[in-house]
């Protein structure tokens, strides 16, 4: 009888550690890509704003909407997470 | 003298508020509601004000409120919508405002609980641009808005299987919940971030007080960083509002 008590609780332990986990790797996972992808857009932004200084505003406008769309999958990752972890 | 364990409060604790008036009714009011009158009215006080007794040449308050009202006007409409677009910059422009407002909650002194953490802020403004593009794609556009979105021209006959589900999702579900959860887990974050930074410090003030000093600095630079973050938030809402309001207006070509 006391092992089996003692098996549920590791049993409850074992799932919620699981799910600490998950909601680990689901961010974690989501950042990846996004984070890449940011990367590439304000490199290439800063290089344009480089090679022509005098197009920097529309650039830094453009450059601001790439961040956003990019970044939306990472939020996405992040709601995922607390969704996961309750 | 025992160490004790650094317990981090469950997320509700950080964003759920006891009603301080009206307890228990549908309307009850909260810490997060009291904030979003407080804030449109704050605005309000402050433009109706700062633009009562107008001169030619601004000076101080009122040249203040110019450099505001051109921002939106010059960055956001015309930038994006187009030059003969300026009658959308009065909305435009309440809705930079009244989220930089409630956004800057996030590091007032005492109060520090941005409003738009909480998903119905964000979810309402995001229904309100969904509702507003909707209606003036139809206006502008006709049916060819959406005909236009699902079956756009020069792709490959049997590549509109794949294509027009994605286009239909995009517009349907994926703008407004981008839009809404974009500037809720920013922010979300952020009061996340600095709460957890604020407990460290408590925690490490008691039990070892040189260490404290990290945390502590760490604090007041995330509160920096997190000033830029409400801005940045505000335009990236605004200037995306933009973005869907001039894809409604014109055609894509």
């Amino acid at each position: 009888m006391h092992d089996l008590v003692i098996a549920a609780q590791q049993a409850g332990e074992l799932k919620a550690g699981l799910q600490s986990i998950g909601a680990g790797i689901v961010y974690g996972a989501a950042a990846i890509g996004p984070g890449i992808g940011i990367g590439i857009v304000v490199g290439n932004a800063i290089t344009a704003m480089a090679r022509q200084p005098e197009m920097a505003g529309p650039v830094r406008t453009t450059m601001f909407l790439g961040i956003a769309f990019t970044e939306a999958l990472a939020l996405f990752g992040f709601v995922l997470f607390f969704l996961a972890k309750s | 003298m025992s160490l004790g364990v650094f317990v981090f409060p469950p997320i509700d604790e950080l964003f759920r508020w006891k009603d301080i008036a009206f307890k228990g009714q549908f309307y009850a009011i909260n810490k997060t509601s009291l904030l979003v009158m407080i804030s449109s009215v704050l605005i309000l006080a402050i433009f109706v004000g700062g633009s009562r007794r107008m001169k030619l040449v601004p000076k101080g308050f009122q040249n203040v409120l110019e450099m505001t009202y051109e921002f939106v006007d010059r960055g956001i409409t015309r930038d994006v919508i187009g030059n003969d677009a300026t009658r959308f910059t009065p909305f435009l422009g309440s809705l930079f405002l009244f989220i930089l407002f409630l956004n800057f909650w996030e590091v007032i002194p005492f109060i520090q609980f941005p409003p738009t953490s909480r998903f119905a802020i964000p979810l309402f403004l995001a229904l309100m641009v969904y509702v507003l593009y909707w209606f003036l794609g139809f206006k502008h556009q006709g049916i060819k808005y959406l005909t236009g979105h699902l079956f756009p021209a020069g792709v490959p006959l049997a590549l509109y299987i794949l294509v027009t589900p994605i286009e239909l999702v995009q517009i349907l579900l994926v703008r407004p919940f981008s839009l809404a959860v974009r500037l809720l887990a920013n922010m979300m974050a952020g009061h996340i971030l600095l709460t957890a930074l604020a407990l460290l410090t408590a925690y490490t003030l008691k039990n070892a007080p040189i260490i404290a000093l990290g945390p502590f600095a760490l604090n007041i630079g995330v509160t920096a960083f997190e000033i830029l973050v409400g801005f940045l938030q505000a335009y990236i809402f605004t200037l995306l509002t933009a973005v869907y309001i001039a894809d409604s207006l014109h055609a894509e070509h």
